[in-house]
């Protein structure tokens, strides 16, 4: 089993974290009732016997004595991380594993990533070598960050570049939250588009969350639970709204409740890696699948249902609900209509009772309506867990390589234009050391490019899908080849019945010929030296 | 003689789980309609193939059981000690933490040489424990990581170091409409592979496995387990215990040998598919009853007209009348309905089969022009019956079934190919060994 690290980056990241440990914590609880430390709690937990002064206390099985979680929390200011440690799950982190300022960034990407940077680069490196050391098998690190503001964005993005030099095999997903149109940081267009270019770059996944959808989200909810609307009731445990039987009381601030989806988000991801199922997904195969070009990594996620239902037998029809809702724009957690836009490639990952006919059916059913790339036509990734989330008798994942992450793209470029074009609070950001404007200009257009590349995939929307006439070698030969590496033409030569030599002679030429016409420039050279490789051998047949 | 598993990937584990079970389920939980005596014999020969015993009594697989993360095993290993009836050696498994990541190149060129040895250990500690060896079970996936990569891998090797022991891989064609998105990749990487080092591949789909799932046991909600315990009972009608002649009693010595030689003629076709008659839910078979008549006409017509299961056959598709479509003749635009055999297998078990008559099965018009039916097609026959069914049979053929599905296969394959995709960040050996074998 593999381990996971969450580095949690500014007063945003931190705050999802928190709840997400809460949870995470819950989940375990549910799960786990022997109170044996195995191996799905490792993935997120230490166990320590906190007796034991300083760094030896770990201990890999038996009973649990003191979970510490794998994560390192990271702020340039001291009010959330105090706050954090005041609250009741201070216990719950290592006192070594957090790096906090007094100043904060000042919502300056700059002052995070070329100040802050430089200044914490090695405690920072330390923390973060010391838990991977306590990672028997460390697979991926998550980083939760915002990108509208000064240390999330830039510290979080300056950590990524440090992970891919240091931890070059550990797989980075990150969760970044975007700047909703009425944000109230005026600099975050700026800080968003500096951090983008970073993403783009080092991260291996990205996950893009805007709070206004969450907000329209726990809306939603909240309008249904009050309405009482067709006898949904919200469980009181479910871990989506509400907090009773957490460790935070305290529920009066809007953003719990969205940190709350974000956490619900994370845990749902790892959890076919963390738990069994009859197919299991694990983090590694999330980027193989759903990231068909190494920029275009940006992940639409959707949570499914929102709310549970009284009855924990769900008929079918319930069932399938949840299915279609995973494809509405309303429960996106980004601000984005997947379904009319293209799709590169999608997961379904279900939690808890759901079987593979039900998962097929829904596909079936959904499939018609959804528009895929040309040469991804069943572009689909499907995993099976056992285990529900707490409180839910299923659940499902949906996530989203899909085009319509360009508007929310475009509007950022828009936005930071706006501000760009007459200078607006540039200076703060020149006056760093390190900060040029070719920082932005650079930036801009790795965005644009980006956004090109998706416009060229929209652009294959509605055009019909041809067949690319294909290789065919009809007759095979033993080829002692020595033709460059790529081509290892490698083929046995059969006669089935006749061994005219006639007819296998037309038969290679005609396959010489096939190999020469396929579509691919790039393959022509190599075409040709094949020819040229077997002519001997192709003289040698008539002899 | 013995076979030994190796169950390699989620796949293959949960599988061969259900193909042990059922193995055994058979043989002892069920009087099989004959005498004690013929019962014993056959509960010991099943015994001898597959297990071996322990001073407890209790059996253990003749298997290895191989994967790159811990899960799938951890919950094998339980689910067969729970049982009670059966269990698998302590020793007998091999896994990793981290998974293939459904990546073919990670599962046959960084795992398989990095765990060569130590695989190939367990594998070894196995055979030794049989008397006599006859050949290996090798159970995978071909759309995953470590099923396929590592599964080609570990066929290979096999092929090296025991040349004289037959290899038989159980492949899971996935469903057509995508369980992994890189699924033809994998699928078209493995199969190029194995068809240089295995013996036999008997191909397995799972779109109609479920099917029969849906359809004949009428299952509502169809989980993997209902569709791995499908394809056990396919394995076990065949697998089982079978007599070697006509009229001796003595049970076949080795099965794997014999059903290579019949259906394996020519090392260029060794495609294989199993379809049976009858399956039913338990509830349906106590009120029904069979005829072999019937029942050999409806599968001789699942033969022809290519059906996996004996609802919804196409009873227009006749073999043609003037001899066969010449071999050059192979267009795949055109609909391809009669299916051509190359060689079959049909084993009867249960009450009265003295009297089936196969007569149908040896129409040369069924067969390729240069076999002829006298040794394209043979019967098995067995008194005792299996698991519950009073009369069943099974058709294992080499035939054109898989050239459609194949043709889809690669067909995807290439078009993700030739548009320039890349598969991920980390996988510029993917692409190249990709090249490489879609050419072939």
């Amino acid at each position: 089993m593999t381990q996971s690290v969450v580095v949690q980056v500014g007063q945003c990241g931190n705050q999802i974290g928190c709840c997400f440990w809460d949870l995470a914590l819950r989940e375990h609880a549910a799960v786990n009732q022997k109170g044996i430390y195995d191996e799905a709690i490792s993935s997120f937990f230490r166990n320590v016997d906190t007796r034991v002064v300083g760094d030896g206390g770990s201990i890999s099985k038996g009973k649990i004595c003191s979970l510490k979680a794998r994560a390192v929390l990271i702020d340039m200011e001291e009010g959330v991380v105090n706050e954090i440690l005041q609250g009741p799950l201070r216990d719950v982190f290592d006192m070594n594993q957090l790096i906090t300022d007094i100043s904060g960034s000042g919502n300056n990407w700059a002052v995070g990533h070329k100040v802050f940077g430089s200044l914490y680069q090695d405690q920072l490196l330390e923390k973060l070598r010391k838990s991977a050391e306590h990672c028997d098998c460390l697979q991926c690190f998550f980083i939760i960050h915002s990108m509208g503001g000064g240390t999330g964005s830039g510290l979080g993005t300056f950590l990524l570049k440090m992970l891919e030099d240091e931890f070059p095999e550990v797989y980075r997903f990150v969760t970044s939250i975007y700047p909703s149109c009425e944000d109230d940081v005026i600099t975050s267009p700026y800080n968003s588009i500096l951090a983008m270019k970073e993403l783009n770059e080092h991260a291996d996944c990205v996950l893009p969350i805007d709070n206004q959808s969450l907000f329209d989200i726990i809306s939603k909810i909240d309008l249904m639970v009050n309405s009482g609307k067709l006898g949904t009731t919200v469980k009181p445990k479910s871990l989506v709204t509400s907090s009773s039987g957490a460790l935070k009381k305290c529920h009066k601030k809007p953003f719990d409740a969205m940190n709350n989806i974000v956490a619900n988000l994370l845990l749902n991801l790892t959890s076919s890696a963390r738990f069994e199922g009859s197919l299991n997904m694990d983090l590694n195969e999330i980027s193989m699948n759903l990231v068909p070009f190494p920029q275009l990594h940006y992940l639409v996620s959707s949570l499914t249902p929102l709310y549970t239902l009284a009855d924990v037998n769900i008929p079918p029809r319930r069932l399938d609900q949840m299915f279609s809702d995973a494809f509405s724009k309303d429960h996106q957690l980004l601000q984005a209509d997947p379904k009319h836009s293209l799709y590169l490639a999608c997961a379904l990952m279900v939690r808890g009772n759901v079987q593979i006919s039900d998962l097929r059916r829904n596909i079936e059913r959904l499939k018609p309506s959804l528009q895929f790339v040309s040469w991804n036509q069943e572009g689909w990734k499907t995993s099976l867990c056992s285990i529900p989330p707490v409180g839910h008798s299923h659940s499902l994942l949906a996530l989203a390589n899909n085009t319509c992450v360009k508007p929310t793209f475009m509007e950022l470029k828009e936005r930071f234009m706006r501000l760009y074009k007459k200078k607006a609070h540039l200076h703060h950001y020149l006056q760093v050391e390190g900060m040029e404007e070719s920082c932005f200009t650079e930036a801009v257009s790795s965005l644009s490019a980006l956004i090109q590349e998706y416009n060229q995939l929209d652009a294959t929307k509605n055009v019909p899908v041809q067949d690319l006439p294909r290789l065919s070698i009809a007759v095979s030969l033993t080829l002692p080849c020595q033709c460059s590496g790529v081509i290892s033409a490698h083929c046995n030569l059969h006669c089935l019945g006749s061994s005219d030599s006639s007819a296998s002679a037309s038969q290679l030429l005609f396959s010489l010929v096939t190999l020469l016409d396929i579509p691919i420039p790039h393959v022509l050279e190599q075409a040709v030296h094949f020819v040229a490789c077997t002519r001997h051998f192709f003289f040698q047949v008539f002899q | 003689m013995s076979i030994v598993t190796v169950q390699l990937g989620q796949c293959g584990n949960q599988i061969g789980f259900e193909v042990f079970d059922a193995l055994l389920r058979d043989s002892h939980s069920f009087q099989g309609l004959c005498s004690k005596r013929e019962n014993e014999a056959y509960q010991t020969s099943c015994k001898e193939r597959f297990f071996s015993e322990e001073e407890s009594g209790v059996p253990i697989a003749r298997a290895v059981l191989v994967d790159m993360e811990p899960k799938v095993i951890n919950q094998t290993l339980s689910k067969a000690a729970q049982s009670g009836r059966w269990k698998y050696g302590q020793h007998a498994c091999f896994c990793q933490k981290q998974g293939s990541g459904n990546n073919w190149a990670y599962g046959y060129s960084v795992h398989g040489p990095r765990h060569e040895e130590s695989i190939m250990n367990l594998i070894q500690k196995e055979v030794e424990k049989c008397d006599s060896f006859s050949g290996f079970f090798i159970i995978m996936s071909m759309a995953g990581g470590t099923g396929s990569g590592l599964g080609a891998f570990v066929t290979q090797n096999l092929q090296d170091q025991y040349p004289n022991s037959l290899k038989m891989n159980q492949i899971i064609w996935p469903y057509g409409t995508g369980e992994v998105i890189v699924q033809n990749y994998n699928s078209v990487l493995t199969l190029s592979h194995l068809y240089r080092s295995s013996d036999a591949l008997l191909v397995h789909e799972n779109d109609a496995v479920h099917k029969i799932c849906a359809k004949l046991m009428n299952i509502k909600q169809i989980s993997f387990s209902d569709i791995n315990q499908v394809l056990a009972h396919q394995l076990g009608s065949v697998f089982q215990p079978t007599y070697s002649a006509e009229s001796s009693f003595h049970y076949r010595r080795n099965p794997l040998g014999d059903l290579m030689e019949h259906l394996v003629p020519h090392p260029e076709f060794k495609m294989l598919s199993v379809r049976n008659i009858p399956h039913m839910s338990e509830d349906s078979l106590a009120y029904s009853t069979f005829t072999w008549a019937g029942l050999l006409k409806h599968l001789r017509q699942m033969l022809i007209s290519n059906a996996k299961m004996e609802e919804g056959i196409d009873w227009q598709v006749r073999p043609p009348l003037s001899g066969l479509p010449p071999l050059g003749k192979m267009s795949l635009s055109k609909d391809l309905h009669f299916n051509t055999s190359i060689a079959n297998l049909v084993i009867l078990r249960g009450k009265d089969v003295q009297s089936a008559d196969v007569e149908g099965f040896k129409d040369p018009a069924l067969y390729t022009s240069w076999l002829e039916p006298v040794h394209a097609f043979n019967v098995w026959k067995t008194q005792r019956a299996f698991s519950k069914y009073e009369k069943s049979a099974v058709l294992v053929s080499n035939s054109q079934f898989l050239v459609k599905p194949l043709d889809m296969i690669v067909k995807k394959a290439w078009n993700m190919f030739a548009s320039k995709k890349e598969c991920g960040p980390r996988k510029n050996e993917l692409r190249a060994l990709v090249w490489a074998r879609l050419k072939c």
